[in-house]
């Protein structure tokens, strides 16, 4: 071989050789597969939920079975119905905000005190005591044919209790 | 472990190569018989050590070692308990599988039967968490051990990494381990454990939904712990453990002990692995073995009432190797305690080898005779501050109250950190100022200071925190409500 040098029309016209676009090309093309496995896995691994279960649509039961001022919960859905004086309710997540400890209602001091770090919230979910950093967290509920049904699918945070949060039959 | 010991001491004639009569009489049995046969076993050290040379032993071991490192008092044989433990884990882990259903709530009627109607499965058990529970407290004192002689520095400092990311593994094999048999205890550690991840800001909920599979710790949970317990986490552990290993013979093996002062040898005195080695590592091995069987023999793991989401015991604590961090927990804001600092912790832990780097007093322990007094200040003062500050700020601080307005990750987050910072500098200021230490021993100075804090912060959430995370003597603890 001799030290000609070697005609490459790719460097005249400042087009790429075909060896740059075939590892470009791959690149890419393993970029695209790349972003489709990661998506595929996450969405294969996205919480899986069961009808009528915590995570579905659940209906607690007739708006007169609560009557005002009372908290009541519902087991399966893992939430409080509480309803507040004005008739108003709220679905409040019993999962404390703090490190996820379930809340117990506590009847004789009327608050949710948290067995674990002793936060302390009200009958809205407003925190009374930290370390918990925010109020209980919320379902959506919505009233229909006189049914309270509480959507537990998605818990709403929130960064204090205001009245667009109560849903009134 | 041990090279084989039967067979007969004499050397047979090798009949393969003289095939005249004694071939035509030989069988196929008496060929397979004849290969079968182990060599020969010589009596005196050094042959028998060429015999093996080829052998399992030495595809971990090198020949010949330095005869220092031998002494029990310089390693502690923690490494080498570390890898046994490893191997115990694996085969209790393989053979509990056989009695699990990772399904909720079955997964705690199977431990249930594996208790009572299983032969001995409760031992097996035993065997798997007690092991589990040791392993974790031997792989960080081998690091204590490794970080006290010095034994970090190049060329050692990529096999640091590789243990602390091994150190890491253990953690997630034991914490995926905690929630497997589904009892109260599993259920809430694991909650409020990994409560912790959605403090991890911007992506900290969807991580947390991700790991759990739901909004809170469910089937889902168990299922995908199970998956991580038994094949990722184990597969990581193997791949890094034989690069370890193998970093440890590349680096020259281990680092010589030496005295303060002591000039290393040159050309140190060398002995047979087989058996000086071999024969202590099994002696050693045998030992804990028999230690944690008869251990596990009397003493039970944990395993309470199925897990019921609806009801918190009061406390509810993390693992116990997470409880340095729960402890934390009630003093920072939980940004703060659980993701800033535990952070920072790593990034030092990780950055040790290239920030202590000059190569000089390896093996000697606590680098020189003031890095000795230094280190036992540091743990003096640790004890003090750590103790007093858990102290006063249960009873009289009060950041949030007195800082009213601000909001919390400062007034009771990042304004302590900043004053727990500043404690740490002056000190170091002092050590260097006033006593000259060197950047080894300010090192040794800090590490040992927060190695301590870390100790007594886990000893107070295990053993004085009660019913509402309140401060009680251990002695005089009060019944859960």
């Amino acid at each position: 071989m001799t030290n000609q040098p070697i005609d490459d029309p790719a460097a005249r016209s400042g087009d790429i050789d075909r060896r740059s676009f075939l590892k470009y090309a791959g690149i890419a093309v393993g970029a695209l597969a790349a972003i489709e496995l990661g998506g595929i896995g996450f969405a294969y691994l996205q919480p899986r939920v069961v009808e009528g279960d915590f995570g579905s649509i659940i209906t607690a039961g007739d708006v007169d079975d609560f009557p005002p001022g009372s908290v009541t919960q519902i087991v399966n859905g893992r939430f409080y119905l509480t309803r507040l004086d004005d008739g108003g309710f709220l679905a409040l997540y019993q999962r404390c905000t703090h490190l996820g400890c379930s809340v117990p209602w506590n009847q004789t001091e009327q608050q949710f005190i948290c067995p674990c770090h002793n936060s302390q919230f009200d009958r809205a979910g407003t925190v009374l005591n930290p370390p918990a950093p925010r109020p209980l967290d919320r379902f959506a509920v919505t009233i229909e044919a006189g049914m309270v049904k509480v959507d537990t699918g998605s818990a709403l945070t929130r960064d204090d209790f205001d009245a667009s949060q109560v849903v009134y039959p | 472990m041990a090279p084989p010991v039967s067979g007969p001491m004499t050397v047979e004639p090798d009949t393969t190569t003289s095939p005249d009569r004694s071939a035509a009489r030989e069988t196929g049995i008496d060929r397979a018989r004849k290969r079968l046969k182990p060599p020969p076993v010589p009596t005196d050290d050094r042959a028998r050590s060429r015999l093996v040379l080829d052998t399992m032993i030495l595809h971990l071991h090198p020949a010949r070692i330095p005869r220092q490192t031998l002494r029990w008092t310089y390693t502690w044989g923690l490494g080498g308990l570390a890898a046994l433990l490893v191997v115990m884990l694996v085969t209790t882990g393989v053979l509990l599988l056989t009695n699990y259903t990772p399904t909720a709530p079955d997964a705690y009627l199977s431990i249930l039967n594996l208790r009572s109607n299983v032969w001995f499965g409760e031992l097996l058990r035993n065997v798997h968490h007690w092991s589990a529970n040791l392993l974790i407290i031997v792989a960080v004192l081998h690091a204590l051990r490794v970080f006290f002689t010095g034994a970090y520095r190049p060329p050692r400092e990529v096999n640091w990494i590789f243990g602390i990311v091994m150190l890491l593994l253990i953690l997630g094999a034991n914490f995926t381990g905690y929630l497997l048999p589904w009892d109260q205890l599993a259920y809430w550690a694991i909650t409020v454990g990994t409560s912790l991840i959605s403090y991890v800001p911007f992506i900290g909920g969807w991580l947390g939904s991700l790991l759990l599979g739901g909004p809170e710790v469910s089937g889902a949970t168990l299922l995908t712990f199970y998956a991580l317990h038994i094949s990722f986490v184990p597969l990581s552990l193997f791949v890094l453990m034989a690069l370890h290993f193998w970093r440890v013979r590349k680096d020259g093996g281990l680092t010589l002990p030496r005295s303060v002062g002591e000039i290393p040898e040159e050309r140190p005195d060398r002995v047979t692995t087989i058996p000086h080695l071999v024969r202590r590592e099994t002696v050693w091995a045998l030992s804990w073995i028999a230690i944690i069987v008869v251990f596990s023999v009397f003493v039970s793991a944990p395993l309470e009432g199925i897990a019921d989401p609806n009801l918190s015991p009061n406390p509810a604590k993390a693992p116990w190797y997470f409880m340095g961090i729960q402890e934390l927990l009630l003093h920072f804001h939980p940004f703060v305690a659980a993701i800033v600092i535990p952070t920072l912790a790593l990034a030092g832990l990780f950055s040790l080898p290239f920030v202590d780097h000059v190569s000089d007093h390896e093996g000697v322990y606590f680098r020189s005779k003031r890095g000795r007094s230094l280190a036992t200040m540091a743990a003096g003062f640790s004890l003090i501050l750590t103790s007093a500050w858990i102290l006063a700020d249960d009873r009289y601080l009060d950041w949030t109250g007195w800082l009213d307005g601000w909001p919390t990750i400062v007034s009771n987050g990042l304004i302590p950190l900043a004053i727990a910072v500043m404690v740490l500098a002056l000190l170091d200021l002092w050590i260097e100022r006033t006593l000259g230490a060197t950047l080894e021993e300010r090192v040794l100075f800090l590490v040992t200071f927060l190695i301590v804090s870390l100790v007594i912060l886990t000893a107070v959430g295990i053993f004085f925190r009660g019913p509402g995370m309140g401060l009680f003597w251990p002695w005089s603890m009060p019944p859960a409500p």
